[in-house]
């Protein structure tokens, strides 16, 4: 389960909104746990996509490494990466899931596709794809 | 000594320490010394030839590597190595 904010909720659909008609993409920090099954995004910090593409996102690594500094510095950790998918559903592509970096991680997909952002998220371990909750709070 | 900081995805080879200590004079030595102290380190920052993995970003304090000579970039006692993964993905 991944907690939202509002706060970071918004930040994160208003980043996704701002980036079209490129993908979108940015990080969530926060207190992991030891199974990472219940976790609060406290923090969202949208990061530059260095692809600067439509259908695929890199996020810029400079961008990464101060993420990583401020959430360090604040006693957290970078628990999750959310991006936009500008026309398709809001779930983890094969591409998505080839390059998912970390099992600990939550992957967070926006869907622009239709008027209404659709936010969802994901745990990829080993290639397999599981649904998780999200909440907002 | 320089200090390496080491991303969750990495630290099951460093015993979940998230900053560990190795040598060297250059990105390149002191990674050698890295996976002399964890091996299973490895594979996940060097490829088959010894070079960057691909999915690795290596910043030295504030500069990635790749502007600064990769692995021969000259690291000083004080220095800060940060092992990155790389983050991508997207609707293709």
């Amino acid at each position: 389960m991944l907690r939202l904010p509002e706060t970071v909720y918004l930040q994160m659909v208003a980043h996704c909104l701002d980036g079209l008609p490129l993908e979108a993409c940015g990080l969530l920090a926060g207190v992991p746990t030891e199974d990472h099954g219940d976790e609060t995004a406290a923090v969202c910090y949208p990061t530059a996509n260095a692809a600067a593409s439509a259908r695929v996102y890199t996020v810029e690594p400079r961008d990464f490494l101060r993420a990583d500094r401020d959430a360090q510095g604040q006693g957290l950790e970078i628990l999750s990466v959310f991006h936009s998918h500008t026309h398709t559903d809001a779930y983890p592509s094969p591409t998505d899931v080839a390059q998912a970096p970390d099992p600990g991680w939550h992957y967070v997909l926006v869907s622009l596709r239709d008027v209404v952002p659709v936010v969802r998220c994901y745990r990829i371990v080993d290639g397999n794809i599981t649904e998780e909750q999200v909440v907002l709070e | 000594m320089s200090v390496v900081r080491v991303p969750t995805v990495l630290r099951a080879a460093t015993g979940g320490q998230a900053t560990v200590k190795a040598s060297g004079a250059t990105v390149g030595e002191v990674f050698d010394d890295l996976v002399e102290q964890y091996p299973s380190l490895r594979p996940q920052v060097l490829d088959d030839d010894g070079a960057l993995h691909r999915h690795l970003n290596v910043f030295l304090n504030d500069d990635d590597i790749r502007y600064i000579g990769r692995l021969d970039a000259k690291v000083g006692d004080e220095d800060t190595i940060t092992l990155m993964p790389a983050v991508a993905g997207g609707a293709a």
